[in-house]
């Protein structure tokens, strides 16, 4: 149930963000989702992309630096509450979440979120057991 | 291994006596040929005879690298230009060209010097010197080569740059001793690694590093990395170039030839001698060098002098400290000194950062901000923002508590800062005052 995110570090400069789009261009791999956490002075991009290895290998190739994380995507309903309930399960089983990031595309009629959580393999036991469904990787690479 | 024992292991009493003779016959020779310091010397109201001690140095006046530039480019020499068999110049980056020039005589000189030199840091006629340091204008890339000539041993004068080929060649031909500038020979590790190959694997056994200060931590890094015996070298062009001072293996300070170069440490603001073991200026004066001959001239280098016989290799040639920095590369920032050769080793230090850094010094509102550009290491690189944080704040804690300055820690993405293939460029100052 876990998905490869890529992670990019970013200095502050212009036209670094561009780079990395054109190298993922030029190899063909299609972004699924990402996040832009920036402080002063640098930036991390985090990347769900349909072929994660591949993304990493290129990326590298071209200088960047990178890292992979292990993520969980879980199917939100899409309606008022949807979030609060999943973050309520969290909450309530001591899951702490780093951070978070909606998926544009949905699964069926739900919406799609990735959660970076401290302990990975307790929380998906912990989330499955509440009735939420969580997608595997090669559900999330082909949304 | 002694090159020339006899001079290596001078008595101090010997050591003195020789350096009143030739001190004497310097300034009986500068005083007949050269303009600048028969003026001066007369301002001062001394004649040679004088001197017939020691002490009297003190009564001599100073050269400073601003003189050589008034008198550039030939005021300085005490020969006609025909009997000059080579010239080098600085690259005149922070004012007028400096020029050095050498007589067959001196060339002979630096070549003992280089040999010496080479021989103290365990080098013999065996080695393969593979030396990268600039051939050129630049003295470091033909002291060497010189040095390992006089010693008899084998030298690839590849000078600098083409870092893959240099490793290739390296390999090939089996070098055993590297001599780079120290930044350079860290780079050179980095592309090995890259290529492929394990920089302990060759057959390097020792590494002379120098014409930029560099640090213990930088040391232990390059001794690793290659798995060598790292040994720090002094010397500047308005003197001889490289071959003025050397460290042993014992790494206790660099030993310095006072048969040749006679050293005094002074304060630099008052320019009063100071005693052995105290920090200040070094300032050198050629006892021997014919063609272009100093008298009291002021380094801008700090670092401190003892005259205790090395309980390592045995010379009684006095060791300076290693280089604390330049008097021209300290940073006053919010009145507190700062010298780059301290930065690097916090950053080494610690594990997570990388030894490749700039300092960028601005002035906003009239305050100094430190600004220290660090590279991350791709091991270390997380996707939380706040392990990041974490790293720059310690950092700038580690900074703090030996500088006892607050300064600002910016990640940059590795490889990102320039690597030089000569001296490193660590400092970039806009302030505008």
């Amino acid at each position: 149930m876990l998905v490869k995110q890529i992670s990019v570090f970013l200095e502050n400069r212009s036209g670094r963000l561009h780079e990395v789009s054109e190298v993922l261009k030029k190899a063909d791999i299609n972004i699924r989702a990402l996040s832009l956490a920036d402080t002063s002075d640098f930036g991390i991009l985090r990347l769900i992309v349909d072929r994660p290895d591949m993304a990493q290998q290129v990326l590298k190739n071209s200088g960047f630096t990178i890292s992979q994380t292990e993520v969980l995507a879980m199917e939100v309903e899409d309606r008022p509450g949807g979030l609060a309930q999943i973050l309520a399960v969290c909450d309530s089983g001591g899951i702490n979440v780093e951070y978070m990031y909606a998926f544009v595309e949905k699964s069926g009629r739900n919406a799609v979120v990735i959660f970076r959580v401290e302990n990975p393999d307790r929380s998906i036991a912990l989330l499955q057991k509440s009735g939420i469904r969580l997608l595997s990787a090669d559900e999330v690479y082909a949304l | 291994m002694f090159w020339n024992e006899k001079y290596e292991r001078l008595e101090r009493k010997e050591l003195e006596t020789l350096q009143v003779r030739r001190l004497r016959k310097l300034v009986e020779t500068v005083y007949e040929k050269v303009p600048f310091y028969r003026k001066k010397l007369s301002e001062k109201a001394i004649v040679p005879s004088q001197i017939t001690s020691l002490e009297s140095l003190t009564h001599l006046p100073f050269t400073t690298k601003d003189d050589l530039r008034k008198n550039y480019p030939f005021g300085m020499l005490t020969t006609a230009l025909a009997d000059i068999v080579e010239i080098h110049a600085s690259s005149g980056t922070t004012g007028t060209a400096t020029v050095v020039a050498y007589s067959r005589e001196d060339v002979a000189l630096w070549s003992e010097v280089m040999a010496r030199t080479i021989a103290c840091t365990g080098g013999t006629p065996k080695d393969i010197v593979h030396n990268a340091y600039g051939y050129g204008l630049f003295t470091g890339g033909l002291g060497f080569h010189y040095g390992a000539l006089e010693l008899g041993a084998t030298v690839v004068p590849v000078s600098s740059g083409g870092t893959k080929r240099q490793i290739r060649l390296m390999q090939d031909f089996g070098a055993t001793i590297l001599t780079s500038t120290p930044s350079y020979a860290l780079h050179m590790a980095e592309v090995a690694s890259e290529m492929g190959v394990d920089p302990v694997s060759t057959s390097l056994r020792i590494g002379i590093f120098g014409a930029e200060p560099w640090s213990e931590g930088m040391r232990r890094e390059l001794e690793k990395a290659w798995g060598i015996t790292a040994c720090d070298i002094y010397g500047l062009s308005e003197i001889i170039g490289p071959g003025v001072a050397v460290e042993c293996p014992g790494k206790e300070g660099l030993h310095l030839w006072a048969d040749h170069f006679l050293p005094e440490i002074i304060d630099p603001n008052t320019g009063e001698v100071l005693d052995e073991g105290q920090d200040g200026e070094l300032v050198l004066t050629t006892l021997t060098k014919k063609a272009m001959p100093l008298i009291r001239y002021r380094t801008g280098d700090i670092t401190s002098i003892t005259y205790q016989p090395c309980p390592h290799c045995g010379r009684t040639a006095p060791r300076i400290s290693k280089l604390r920095g330049r008097t021209d590369d300290m940073l006053v920032i919010r009145g507190i000194n700062v010298f780059p050769s301290q930065i690097e080793s916090v950053l080494l230090e610690i594990e997570e950062a990388k030894p490749h850094y700039q300092l960028v010094v601005t002035r906003t509102k009239g305050l100094d901000e430190l600004e220290i550009w660090v590279e991350v290491d791709e091991k270390f690189f997380s996707d939380e923002v706040r392990k990041l944080e974490t790293l720059e704040k310690k950092i700038q804690d580690e900074i703090e508590s030996v500088l006892a300055l607050r300064t600002k820690v910016k990640l940059v993405e590795p490889k990102s800062i320039e690597r030089s293939m000569g001296k490193a460029k660590r400092v970039i100052d806009k302030r505008v005052i």
